[in-house]
């Protein structure tokens, strides 16, 4: 943006001590306000600019001053003006804000993840590292963080106002959203989507956190397991392991390197394994079967909770990548930290 | 040349002092001949007195909801029935009162006299039009006397089919038939004006509200059934578990999302169209002066309409569509917004050169024009993809379609009432008092949502029953304007009432305006003419008024 630096903190200082503006605290938020100015000047000189033409005419053309109106046609060229001049703004602003959602909805790849299990009427938020809260969400601020999101019951959305952020979390499919806080402090979550008797209870608190602290936080509320560990758990009490045991007579397919590769199914598409998929995969296998397997797994709908399903993928996660070591790392005052898989290659 | 001009308008009254001994109000007698009327002026009254009726309800919810925002804390009433209260709320007005207002009561009236015919193509079908409307208006008020519906009025799924407990079906049911109300009266209108002109009234000679309900009639004609489905397949979905909408047998939530929008986008324009053709009208008579660019305003109308179907995933921008979908939408929502602002500045520049005076019609068509255009350009918000992010689900939604909706559309119908009330009732109504109530309304309605506007981008969410307290002070605000706007609606209910009796007989053309239905007596007669009229000049053509005046001696009635 072309304005002074100087003269743009002062504007939004200012407007903070107003009460009128909400506080900028992530690194979208100045980009969401810059095109909200445009937009908030546009909205003015357009009113200012039909008011003045209302008030100009009705004055000079009010009928004690001009009894006889003079018919005219219309004007190509005047019509023409007012086609083209609108036009040309709302395509800036469609451009300006094509560019800016791109920037809120696609991820750095560097970003941190961490799941949100929206249900009637709470947030439940769980960390890579196990720690699971309720209507409360821990964050590092300078770091971006990635909200990995699905509903177990009707639509919810997740909305944190001082980040500008907001995105839909939907029954039956996972939706993401990141941010990167820069100022430490707590922050309204809101759910935005009416979602019955307690819509307006279902909010919550982000807390941005120096790195220190933040380090200090995981540590004192890890709950001992990560979430690939509870998967770990699941996936051999299910009896999962039975058939994705990983030797070459198996019934069911290899999962170790499956995550983040192109798999071949059975009728010969090609799928990227990833969250969704995995998820999907459990709850309706006759849908993806691997080519080379039979269609023998049976579904897992109504057996796996939203939160279960959210530790199987992360553990089958942690069979490819160094994900877990990511992990690891970040809650490396874990005294049950995950071990560690053999020959894992660091991307 | 200004002489005449002043004699014409200052023409002694034809019609002498009372009203014309024969006329649609008293050509029969009894309630029957009103319940069984094929007249569609007598329709358009019946309408007339039920949407005022549902209006009033759903502004007694809209003040509750108001009163409850008054405070942070939930104290008024618990969260359920404030969640009844806006579902009633939204259901009513939009369903009730917004679609079929202007369309239904003016549209009814005025179309076939505007083209110069006697009825509507199917007098009968029209009032069958009024019975599934107040079918549909009694199914909403069981939902309500039997303890109430809480979707909200989009019914999202799935929490209107497997969560909640309510009178979704019936509600559903209320929408489902109210909106072949709707149907009907769209088809009606297309077949009027396509095969009932009279001779010499072309195209391009049709007054432009009747060009704004012709694009809305196309709109009702091929949104509607959409909206029916969708309904049809929640209530299948609630009653019998068909999986449609439900992930976990394989449907997909979002399909509901995408045919809900499908109608209720183009429902915004169903709503709005009407109310900009009661403004072209207005702008007109009282600038006494032709519509500027009169044909470009006539296809924006139609450019509305039809850009209006591909816009519908603006709506859901958030809710993990592709983001290239999002792209396309987001550009054919800035290309829709293009033929509105053609609207404003034609209407604007309609007065250029004119001799205007300011009756109350024209002070809520200026009223309109200031509102709408900050309910378009605050659409252009929500339209841009980025910003969308922030501001959708927050009260900045709620003050942008407010805006469009109450700010535009209802100024709209109230100019369009006031505008037509003496060609409806043969009299006058209190100009100074509705000089004051139009004042009160703009300024309560600014009062009551321009503070919403910036609740919207600080993140106070929509339809929230308890809300964080720094957000008090601006609720407190649009309460305040809310308490005011009330006192401008109930005027002119009042007022009106009394005219009915009290009023100064109008005579056929009080405002010396050129539409066809000026050229009748005031109220018509039940065949509105006596004689096919031959149209010969174009709608808005102020000299021919002056001709005919002049040179003819009118005696009818």
């Amino acid at each position: 943006m072309h304005i002074s630096p100087v003269l743009w903190q002062f504007l939004v200082k200012w407007l903070n001590a107003s009460a009128l503006f909400p506080r900028e605290a992530s690194t979208i938020a100045p980009y969401a306000d810059a095109l909200y100015f445009f937009l908030l000047l546009m909205t003015v000189v357009g009113v200012i600019l039909v008011g003045a033409l209302l008030f100009g005419f009705s004055v000079m053309y009010r009928k004690e001053k001009h009894p006889v109106a003079t018919q005219i046609e219309g004007s190509t060229l005047l019509e023409a003006t007012w086609t083209i001049i609108p036009l040309g703004i709302f395509l800036v602003v469609f451009v300006w804000g094509a560019l800016l959602y791109f920037r809120i909805y696609n991820p750095p790849t560097n970003a941190m993840n961490i799941y949100v299990v929206g249900k009637q009427w709470m947030w439940k938020a769980e960390h890579p590292g196990g720690q699971h809260e309720i209507n409360a969400l821990h964050v590092p601020i300078g770091k971006p963080v990635q909200l990995t999101m699905i509903s177990q019951d009707v639509f919810h959305s997740f909305s944190i106002p001082d980040f500008r952020v907001k995105r839909e979390v939907i029954p039956g499919r996972y939706t993401t959203v990141w941010f990167q806080a820069t100022e430490p402090g707590t922050y309204h979550i809101f759910c935005t989507q009416y979602c019955g008797t307690n819509h307006s209870q279902m909010i919550g608190e982000v807390t941005a956190l120096s790195p220190e602290d933040y380090q200090k936080w995981t540590q004192e509320s890890t709950s001992g397991m990560s979430l690939a560990q509870n998967g770990e758990r699941l996936f051999a009490s299910m009896g999962c392991n039975s058939c994705h045991s990983g030797s070459a007579a198996a019934r069911g397919p290899n999962l170790a390197g499956v995550y983040g590769s192109k798999l071949q199914l059975a009728g010969g598409s090609e799928v990227l394994v990833n969250d969704a998929y995995l998820r999907d995969a459990i709850l309706n296998p006759s849908q993806h079967v691997t080519a080379g397997y039979a269609p023998i797994m049976p579904t897992y709908q109504g057996q796996i909770s939203e939160e279960g399903l959210i530790d199987l993928v992360e553990y089958v996660k942690t069979l490819q990548t160094n994900y877990r070591v990511q992990q690891t790392l970040t809650t490396s005052q874990s005294d049950q930290a995950a071990p560690t898989t053999p020959g894992m290659v660091k991307p | 040349m200004s002489a005449t001009s002043t004699t014409i308008l200052n023409l002694p009254d034809q019609s002498t002092a009372t009203l014309p001994k024969k006329n649609y109000i008293n050509n029969e007698h009894g309630l029957l001949s009103w319940l069984l009327t094929g007249d569609h002026k007598r329709i358009a009254i019946l309408y007339l007195i039920s949407i005022t009726f549902f209006f009033f309800i759903g502004g007694a919810f809209a003040g509750l909801i108001r009163l409850e925002l008054l405070t942070p804390q939930p104290d008024l009433v618990a969260s359920d029935t404030y969640n009844k209260f806006f579902t009633m709320h939204g259901i009513i007005m939009i369903f009730l009162f917004l679609v079929p207002s202007v369309p239904a009561t003016l549209g009814n009236f005025l179309i076939p006299i505007m083209l110069g015919a006697k009825d509507l193509a199917f007098p009968k079908i029209n009032l069958l039009s009024w019975y599934l409307y107040m079918a549909g208006g009694t199914f909403t008020l069981a939902a309500l006397v039997l303890g109430g519906v809480d979707t909200g009025w989009t019914f999202t799924t799935p929490l209107s089919t497997h969560y909640l407990n309510t009178h979704v079906i019936t509600a559903a049911t209320a929408i489902f038939i109210a909106g072949f109300s709707s149907i009907f009266t769209g088809l009606n209108f297309i077949v009027t004006i396509h095969r009932m002109r009279a001779p010499g009234m072309t195209w391009f000679r049709m007054p432009l509200f009747v060009w704004s309900n012709y694009a809305a009639s196309i709109l009702m004609v091929l949104g509607t059934p959409v909206l029916a489905i969708a309904i049809v397949l929640v209530a299948l979905e609630r009653t019998f578990g068909i999986g449609v909408f439900d992930p976990t047998k394989g449907g997909d939530p979002l399909l509901f999302q995408h045919l809900f929008w499908f109608y209720s986008h183009p429902a915004v324009y169903i709503m709005i169209l009407p109310g900009m053709g009661v403004i072209s009208e207005v702008i007109s008579t009282f600038s006494r002066k032709r519509v500027f660019g009169y044909t470009a305003v006539a296809f924006s109308s139609v450019a509305i309409a039809l850009f209006g179907f591909f816009v519908w995933e603006h709506h859901m921008f958030i809710m993990g569509v592709s983001n290239y979908s999002a792209l396309v939408f987001s550009l054919l929502t800035m290309l829709v917004a293009v033929p509105s602002a053609i609207k404003i500045f034609n209407w604007a520049f309609t007065l250029q050169q004119g001799s205007i005076t300011f009756e109350t019609p024209m002070l809520y068509a200026f009223g309109f024009m200031g509102l709408f255009t900050i309910g378009g350009l605050t659409g252009v918000f929500l339209g841009s993809l980025g910003m969308d992010i922030h501001l959708t689900e927050t009260y900045f939604i709620v003050a942008h379609f407010h805006f469009v909706m109450v700010g535009g559309m209802l100024m709209a119908f109230l100019a369009g009432i006031h505008f037509w009330w003496p060609k409806m009732t043969g009299r006058m109504y209190p100009e100074s008092l509705s000089k004051l109530a139009a004042v009160i309304t703009f300024i309560g309605f600014n009062l009551t949502f321009l503070p919403q506007f910036i609740l919207g981008y600080l993140g106070m969410p929509r339809r929230y029953h308890a809300y964080p307290p720094e957000y008090q002070v601006l609720n407190v605000l649009s309460t305040a304007g809310a308490t005011v706007l009330g006192v401008g609606y109930l005027l002119p209910m009042l007022y009106l009432a009394w005219s009915l009796k009290y009023g100064a007989i109008a005579g056929n053309n009080p405002w010396q305006a050129t539409g066809l239905e000026w050229q009748i007596q005031s109220p018509p007669l039940t065949e509105n003419f006596i004689e096919i009229p031959i149209v010969d000049h174009e709608a808005y053509d102020y000299e021919w008024l002056e001709h005919k005046t002049k040179h003819e001696v009118t005696t009818v009635g």
